[in-house]
């Protein structure tokens, strides 16, 4: 837990400047060509080539254990090799023109990436929500009255509202509880954490897996189900969980509380770890008991890294797409937005619905994380 | 710790009992224990499911097993097997291993060179490109799936024929660049942090001996920052590996290039036909995670705690 703190010590100090002054640029004009064809032109030309190593590879009929081994040395060396070349490049140009344009060889194939693969989509999406199902005519605002007035987009809403109220909370909760108590422990507190923390480590697809032993249903003879053998050992009649609307819900929230609750449990741990002996030492002299000292010392000086938690918790729940897919396939009043988003693009095929959810779920975005990024510098400040 | 506080406590508040510091210590202990037991359960099921019989499987629950694990003829190493022939599995986690190591690598090494520039050269926007690049860490990745899956097809941006190469989607490389563009934010953000926060006399001193950026940028910025990319390379790894949505539009179904949760995804939906399988199959898609979960658990902690604002 120490590297952490280590961590986080070294990543708060305010990064010096850089050591070289602006470069010298003698021709302006020739100085900006040259950047936009570092920033720009190498990229694509590199990406040209991989692209053809790619084609040459899919329609090779070689083994398939061949074809994924080249495809991983192009990928990784491929591009480290990228930038070595643009680097040659630029030591290749006039000396006054290089710590010019070198910079952007550094930097530009992240902005050319992020302009392709998140910008540009970002901007597209939004242009598409205001067209009709095939992209083709203007249709206004009737795509968002669509989403407003459907019962199953509308359900989809107050779902996912509900979700990323009962989620953090409880896994947040439950997380924070048990980071407490294994503080307290003797011994076992690393393999206590460990349990808690597996989930983690599995794929929602692989959870789905996993939860469906516990809520399979059989209409006759032997549960395989543990909900429903417990249940009929009790007497009852087996139920089909998963449809018992709005229940069905609760019993999709509890599968990724149980995945979430590792993420909440290892932070707040460290956070709780970071403070001060002394402190809690001086409230037990003042005569403070264990209750009083948590909720009094523990909790206040946790607090950030709280906050920090639950945001990030709540934008991963905003998105929770996997779990309903498979479980149910947002069947029996399971919707959620980002379900049906993906139902309107590839099932209906109305890119124009689907681009109005996926804005609305970016609307929805956008205070969580301005909250989290806020809260995180802040922190970042104070160590 | 115990140890310490002893001396810190004044000798008038003596050193409770063993009694009274057994009662004191059991209730935090046995609600540790409800908890783990709870948390481990479904996994157990599923563990124990993954090696009976179909038979078995199918017309018992799996916790029978606790009545009578010494009955040999339930165990069975065949769904293991099966799933890894003939239902596609070993494939299925070569195209994983395909699709995530170079989609962990690239975002990586893309994001430290631009990590370096913001932090370690001098050029005009500087500071306003930066947040520009952190500013998109509010774009979901719902967002983009439509107007990346046309430019992948069709090679258009906003309805207008590119040079962009198409078809593009398919491919191990649409996965990658999907993940890497993805993951850029957060790893500029994370990095950017880090790399500034290394000693400048250093790269000064390197600076006067006569090194280039690509020099500094090698042979000490990675060597120095090896924590910090561990951190991230795992968490990232983690992520792609079970990611299925990404994997599902940009991928395809096609069975020579799916990837574990799509193979997975797939044997759950035709139910009832390999409901045996699951167990098993899930099993082999949760191998690595968990090996590597436990062989690098402290960075992917650190990785963790250093992450807590990804998008």
């Amino acid at each position: 837990m120490s590297d952490t703190d280590i961590l986080e010590e070294e990543m708060g100090a305010a990064p010096p400047e850089g050591p070289d002054g602006p470069g010298t640029v003698g021709s302006r004009a020739l100085g900006g060509l040259a950047r936009i064809l570092g920033a720009v032109a190498l990229p694509v030309a590199a990406f040209v080539v991989l692209y053809l190593t790619f084609e040459w590879l899919r329609n090779a009929d070689a083994n398939r254990g061949l074809i994924v081994l080249v495809a991983v040395v192009v990928g990784v060396v491929g591009v480290f090799a990228l930038y070595w070349g643009m680097d040659s490049v630029v030591n290749v140009l006039p000396e006054r023109m290089r710590e010019g344009v070198r910079p952007w060889v550094f930097v530009g194939p992240a902005l050319v990436i992020l302009g392709i693969f998140l910008a540009y989509p970002a901007i597209n999406t939004i242009y598409l929500s205001f067209l009709d199902g095939k992209g083709d005519a203007f249709v206004g605002l009737e795509n968002y009255g669509f989403v407003f007035t459907n019962e199953a987009t509308m359900r989809s809403i107050r779902n996912t509202l509900a979700w990323i109220i009962v989620v953090p909370g409880i896994a947040v909760s439950i997380g924070l509880g048990f980071a407490v108590m294994a503080d307290k422990l003797r011994r076992g507190e690393a393999v206590a954490k460990s349990i808690i923390f597996l989930p983690m480590a599995i794929s929602f697809v692989g959870a789905s897996v996993v939860w469906g032993y516990i809520y399979d249903f059989k209409v006759f003879g032997n549960q395989t189900g543990l909900l429903n053998g417990i249940w009929t050992g009790l007497g009852n009649d087996p139920v089909s969980w998963l449809a018992q609307t709005p229940w069905n819900n609760l019993f999709l929230m509890v599968i990724m509380i149980w995945m979430q609750t590792g993420f909440a449990m290892v932070i707040l741990s460290a956070a709780i770890k970071a403070v001060p002996e002394e402190l809690l030492e001086a409230a037990r002299i003042d005569g403070a008991n264990e209750l009083q000292v948590f909720w009094r010392v523990v909790l206040p000086s946790i607090m950030s890294t709280m906050v920090v938690v639950t945001t990030t918790m709540v934008i991963t729940v905003l998105k929770v797409f996997d779990i309903v897919f498979v479980m149910t396939n947002g069947e029996s009043g399971t919707e959620v937005i980002a379900e049906q988003m993906i139902r309107w693009f590839f099932r209906n095929n109305h890119d124009g619905r689907g681009a109005a959810i996926a804005v609305i779920l970016f609307l929805a975005i956008i205070p969580v994380m301005v909250v989290n990024v806020r809260r995180f510098r802040a922190e970042e400040e104070i160590r | 710790m115990t140890a310490h506080r002893a001396t810190v406590v004044p000798p008038a508040k003596q050193e409770p009992g063993f009694w009274s510091r057994l009662a004191d210590r059991l209730p935090v202990k046995l609600s540790i224990i409800a908890v783990c037991v709870l948390w481990i359960v479904p996994t157990l099921g599923l563990l124990i499911s993954s090696f009976r019989t179909k038979a078995i499987v199918e017309s018992e629950g799996w916790w029978t097993f606790f009545t009578k694990p010494l009955e040999f003829g339930q165990w069975t190493l065949d769904h293991y097997t099966t799933v890894l022939d003939a239902r596609g599995f070993g494939n299925a986690f070569l195209n994983s291993l395909a699709v995530s190591i170079p989609a962990t690598v690239i975002p990586i090494t893309v994001a430290a060179f631009a990590a370096y520039a913001f932090s370690w050269m001098e050029f005009r926007g500087r500071h306003v490109v930066f947040v520009t690049v952190v500013g998109l860490l509010v774009v979901p990745l719902q967002m983009a799936l439509i107007p990346l899956l046309r430019l992948y097809t069709s090679g258009e941006f906003f309805g207008i024929g590119t040079p962009f190469p198409h078809p593009l989607n398919g491919t191990y490389m649409a996965v990658w660049l999907a993940h890497t563009g993805f993951g850029l934010p957060l790893a500029v953000y994370l990095l950017r942090n880090y790399i500034g926060s290394l000693p400048s006399s250093i790269i000064e001193s390197a600076r006067i001996d006569g090194a280039t950026h690509f020099q500094i940028f090698t042979r000490l910025i990675v060597p120095l920052s090896v924590p910090a990319l561990a951190a991230f390379a795992i968490f990232q790894f983690l992520w792609v590996w079970n990611d299925f949505l990404v994997a599902l539009v940009f991928l395809g179904g096609t069975p020579d290039v799916q990837v574990l949760t799509q193979a997975l995804a797939e044997l759950r939906g035709q139910f009832g036909q390999f409901e045996h399988l699951l167990p098993a199959a899930a099993f082999i898609t949760m191998a690595l995670p968990l090996a590597v979960f436990f062989a690098l658990q402290r960075y992917f902690v650190r990785g963790l705690t250093a992450g807590s604002v990804k998008g």
